[in-house]
């Protein structure tokens, strides 16, 4: 009974707060949280003396530049631009000479068969389709990553990513996500799969839940080369002078879309199905450090390069030789690859690709890496052109396949926000222990990339601008 | 309220997932994460240690045991935490502890390094219970940055005994030990100082403190529960609540009988 006196008493008494806190015009909890660092303040102006100042004075002038309202945003934008400048740029070169390389050695290869004598389907299978595929990953893929990550690596280590998350935090507060979602999107930059387990970290299941169904939003590394590979074969190529500026431009403002996106998408689904107010972030800044060389350069090399790489060659070598089977078994008058291409090609076109594109990115569902090779060889073994060493040659296949910038832009759109890998879509299964989530997961990036393709499609073709 | 041993021991078990025996004296390890509480904990304990979730959620928890002076000690090391407002699971977890575990002797790590963000946390533990020690520990990386803390004036200004340690040179352990004896057992009374609120604040408070005071028989800090309904965390008093739920089912004889007087 007393106890029961006491449970009445707390809710008179909370009514009386409520009371209370409405009569005084300042909020409460600021003031408390305020006076209990006055107090601190206070206590500790008492006891301590220092005796080096200038070197937390340094690391203070830092943060206050780069968390600051003003210069922030600018500076991860800028840096942001800065780093994929750095990549295309880099890359350009290596891709060309690993390309011309790679090829040359198929020719040689080519000829091994036929010294050996071997049948022309063996040829076809392991040079035409697996070895080809797997020089068009290499080739494409390896020169932007071992450039990427290590000044992805660069930025973790001197401390610069958690001040991304705390300038970040109050924009997901605003889409009522929560700020360590920018965490988990940084994660997703390295792999999405990684990205939606790294999700634990938040606490709060209805924010954990919202930022594993738009981690698909960042770009992970199997479709940044695709992006880079087709801004720089498409877009800057056709404005040759500040190509590299323009490159640049072109992927951070994708990286800004699908981050725009995420927020839109986090906040849609915190106004509909996943309601709730978000929670605090707690962040500790930890002070900048001098990267150390050997680590960026065995995490960035070892643990992201060859890691994404060999996941990327386990997976395009089986697939190349299935796409070349594809593409030299004939129905009649067509190959099997050309047929299911026809067949999707009216709903390609609708939204601005073609049905080898959407083919590709199907086939490119276990791995994202693929998409683009995948798409080079199914192109190549139908069209006449079997033979090229440099990425200019790959501009004009595309263009012969009747590429315009509106289809490079579509590409681009949609791998950015068509549906997660298989391994992502795995993990998100795991991790939520729902069918319906991993669902979800795949239907709302679909959805909206499909949107998305159509809408710019069809306004570009009213206008007629392609 | 003091709990008797038994009464203490079942709400230990089931609400916090942690067994204490009815003679162990108890201890909690509170502070920020990263300054070194585990180290002072192993320090502590030795090998005579138990790790575990807290009941329902996915926080580690350690607890583990020691003597010292022939009296069994249980150390609970609770979740690194900046605040107890309880804006993470983790801060829920060391604020319930705090506040309806009724630890004997309550052990807060500072990091010297940065004293001023450490005490907003000691601050808060000070408003919870009286029986506190603070443990200045990292006073070896402090002395390498060059920063020198009067300790004696930081025990004057705080009201509770403060052991300087470097735990990782093993430095101060020995201090820490007898300091926690002293307290656990009441040889040592801290009188911990409280956090002085702007005058809006203190006077919102006395409107409420009349209200407050009667809910949980004086357990808890009424000023405290004042406090929190001034937030309007309503996670605390859900908690509360629930506690007060626990409080009836478990003790109603013990309530009744308080009741009956």
């Amino acid at each position: 009974m007393c106890a029961i006196s006491s449970s009445r008493n707390l809710s008179e008494a909370y009514g009386q707060a409520e009371y209370v806190r409405k009569t005084y015009r300042n909020s409460f909890s600021d003031q408390i949280v305020a006076d209990i660092y006055g107090n601190a303040e206070q206590i500790t102006k008492h006891v301590l003396t220092n005796k080096g100042r200038h070197r937390i004075g340094f690391d203070q002038i830092i943060d206050n530049l780069v968390t600051s309202k003003w210069f922030g945003y600018p500076l991860m934008i800028l840096l942001l631009v800065g780093v994929f400048w750095i990549t295309i740029e880099g890359a350009n070169i290596p891709s060309g000479l690993l390309a011309s390389v790679l090829f040359a050695f198929q020719d040689q290869l080519t000829l091994w068969f036929q010294w050996l004598g071997a049948p022309d389907w063996v040829h076809g299978v392991l040079v035409l389709g697996v070895y080809r595929t797997l020089a068009w990953v290499v080739a494409v893929m390896l020169p932007p990553m071992a450039i990427f990550f290590p000044l992805f690596t660069l930025l973790e280590d001197s401390g610069y990513l958690p001040r991304i998350a705390f300038n970040l935090d109050h924009i997901f507060k605003k889409a009522k996500a929560c700020g360590k979602q920018s965490l988990t999107m940084c994660m997703g930059f390295g792999c999405n799969a990684a990205g939606v387990t790294s999700c634990r970290i938040i606490d709060s299941p209805r924010e954990r839940l919202i930022a594993i169904l738009t981690n698909n939003f960042v770009p992970c590394n199997g479709r940044f080369p695709t992006l880079i590979a087709i801004t720089s074969i498409f877009i800057g190529g056709a404005i040759a002078s500040y190509s590299g500026i323009i490159n640049a431009l072109v992927i951070s403002g994708i990286i800004l879309l699908g981050i725009a996106v995420t927020l839109t998408v986090s906040w849609l689904l915190s106004m509909t199905i996943l309601k709730g107010e978000p929670s605090s972030l707690v962040l500790e800044l930890p002070s900048y450090r001098r990267p150390k060389i050997g680590a960026v350069i065995y995490r960035s090399v070892i643990d992201r390069t060859l890691f994404v790489l060999r996941r990327a060659i386990i997976i395009a070598a089986p697939a190349g030789a299935v796409i070349w089977i594809l593409a030299n078994v004939y129905i009649g008058e067509l190959s099997i690859l050309s047929t299911v291409a026809h067949a999707l090609n009216p709903l390609g076109k609708l939204i601005g690709l073609d049905g080898f594109i959407l083919m590709a990115f199907i086939l490119g569902l276990p791995a994202n890496e693929i998409v683009l090779p995948i798409l080079i060889m199914s192109y190549l073994s139908t069209g006449s052109l079997q033979d090229f060493s440099s990425l200019e040659e790959l501009r004009n296949v595309l263009v012969s396949n009747g590429w315009t910038w509106l289809t490079a832009v579509n590409v681009m759109l949609f791998s950015l926000l068509h549906w997660p890998c298989a391994t992502t879509l795995l993990t998100t299964y795991k991790e939520t222990g729902s069918k319906k989530w991993a669902f979800l997961s795949f239907l709302i990036p679909t959805l909206i990339g499909f949107s998305a393709c159509f809408i710019l499609t069809q306004v570009v073709r009213l206008f007629g601008l392609a | 309220m003091i709990l008797s041993a038994e009464k203490k021991s079942l709400l230990w078990q089931n609400y916090f997932g942690v067994p204490i025996r009815n003679d162990q004296l108890s201890i909690a390890l509170a502070g920020n994460p990263n300054v070194g509480k585990s180290t002072i904990f192993n320090a502590l304990t030795g090998l005579h240690q138990h790790t575990g979730n807290w009941p329902g959620k996915t926080v580690n928890n350690a607890h583990g045991s020691y003597q010292y002076q022939k009296k069994p000690f249980l150390i609970v090391d609770l979740p690194g935490t900046y605040s107890l407002l309880a804006h993470t699971v983790e801060e829920q977890i060391a604020r319930d502890f705090l506040c309806f575990a009724n630890p004997d002797v309550t052990v807060v790590v500072l990091d010297a390094t940065s004293l001023e963000r450490n005490l907003n946390l000691a601050l808060q533990v000070f408003e919870i219970t009286p029986k506190v020690i603070v443990c200045l520990n990292l006073m070896d990386e402090a002395k390498k940055k060059n920063l020198v803390i009067d300790v004696p004036s930081l025990e004057r200004e705080l009201g509770v005994p403060v052991v300087a340690t470097a735990a990782r040179q093993g430095k101060g352990l020995a201090e820490l030990r007898e300091k926690i004896l002293q307290v656990a057992t009441g040889l040592l009374q801290p009188t911990p100082r409280q956090i002085k609120y702007s005058s809006d604040v203190e006077s919102a408070l006395k409107e409420l403190l009349p209200l407050v005071e009667n809910i949980t028989n004086n357990s808890l800090s009424p000023r405290w529960i004042a406090l929190r309904l001034l937030d309007g965390d309503q996670n605390f008093l859900e908690s509360l609540s629930n506690y007060l739920d626990i409080d009836q089912v478990s003790f109603q004889d013990w309530e009744e009988s308080k009741c009956a007087q």
